[in-house]
């Protein structure tokens, strides 16, 4: 099957891991992202950014991959951070209840210091 | 049919159980609800609840196959069908919900959509069918909860022998975009 392809780069300053995702993060990407975040906290960093600003969609499965990827931050002691939601994703949070699970800046820079 | 052909699906797409379409038929109904008149962020509420839908047919329903079928029809609601509110308005030539009447107490009552999503895959209790509670923090069961959350009407239900129908409807606010004679939804109550 073919699951689409999605965007995502890594980055790594100091202590700080930034996973950066493109476009949209469905069902058919979610997997990709997933993969990316597990990746990254193999390596044991001590904080976690998931620059979120260039993803203008996301659903449930991206939710749930987040959502590991934060149960996975919290046994591995890594702080997880997400920045740069767009309305539209920012809203898909709220409707989950789910902002204020998570450590939430507006962009990388404030991250950083989170 | 009538005259405002809303005894008929105005859009009907079939499409395979593979998640490479999510994208495009979110974006086609999104792109419908616009033109129907709804704000960007309806828009993409009726998105958001629609690739859910086909999310969880091609989960749950097809466990992930990509070949089944999955049909989804859009129909526009009428808020001013034959006379007007309250009197003749329709849901796709159904009687419309008491609580869509054109009464002046309804504000949601300036029309809608109807989306209805129907499938070949795994029947299930439609009473089974619930999202899981937002205490529990856990992956995934978060689907159900959002569609009905961002829809005002979702109704599941089992199709003849075979496959499951979904209906969602969502009304449109009565405030309506100025200065785009497309996004006009047609006449709304007491206007």
């Amino acid at each position: 099957m073919n699951n689409g392809p999605v965007r995502i780069e890594y980055e790594e300053r100091g202590t700080t891991a930034i996973v950066t995702p493109h476009g949209e993060i469905g069902f058919p990407e979610a997997p990709s992202l997933r993969t990316y975040l597990k990746g990254a906290q193999d390596k044991r960093m001590a904080r976690l950014i998931v620059d979120l600003s260039n993803v203008h969609f996301m659903s449930t499965p991206g939710l749930a991959a987040l959502v590991e990827a934060l149960q996975s931050s919290k046994r591995h002691q890594t702080r997880l951070v997400l920045c740069g939601l767009q309305e539209r994703v920012r809203a898909v949070f709220e409707i989950a209840r789910l902002q204020q699970l998570f450590v939430i800046k507006p962009d990388a820079a404030s991250a950083m210091e989170a | 049919m009538s005259k405002d052909g809303c005894d008929r699906p105005h859009l009907k797409l079939e499409m395979l159980s593979n998640p490479l379409y999510l994208s495009g038929a979110r974006e086609l109904v999104s792109s419908v609800a616009r033109r129907l008149g709804f704000a960007d962020q309806a828009c993409s509420q009726i998105a958001l609840a629609l690739d859910e839908a086909l999310c969880n047919v091609i989960r749950h329903g097809y466990g992930r196959r990509p070949d089944g079928p999955i049909w989804v029809e859009v129909w526009p609601l009428c808020p001013a069908h034959a006379d007007g509110c309250g009197s003749g308005a329709c849901v796709a030539g159904e009687p419309t919900p008491p609580e869509a009447l054109c009464n002046g107490s309804a504000p949601e009552a300036v029309g809608g959509i109807r989306i209805v999503i129907e499938d070949e895959a795994r029947q299930v209790d439609p009473a089974t069918i619930k999202g899981r509670k937002l205490e529990e923090i856990r992956p995934g069961g978060l689907g159900v909860h959002i569609i009905r959350e961002v829809m005002n009407q979702v109704i599941y239900e089992k199709r003849g022998e075979s496959g499951m129908r979904l209906t969602m409807v969502k009304f449109k606010s009565p405030v309506v975009p100025a200065g785009d004679p497309a996004a006009q939804p047609g006449r709304s109550c007491g206007t």
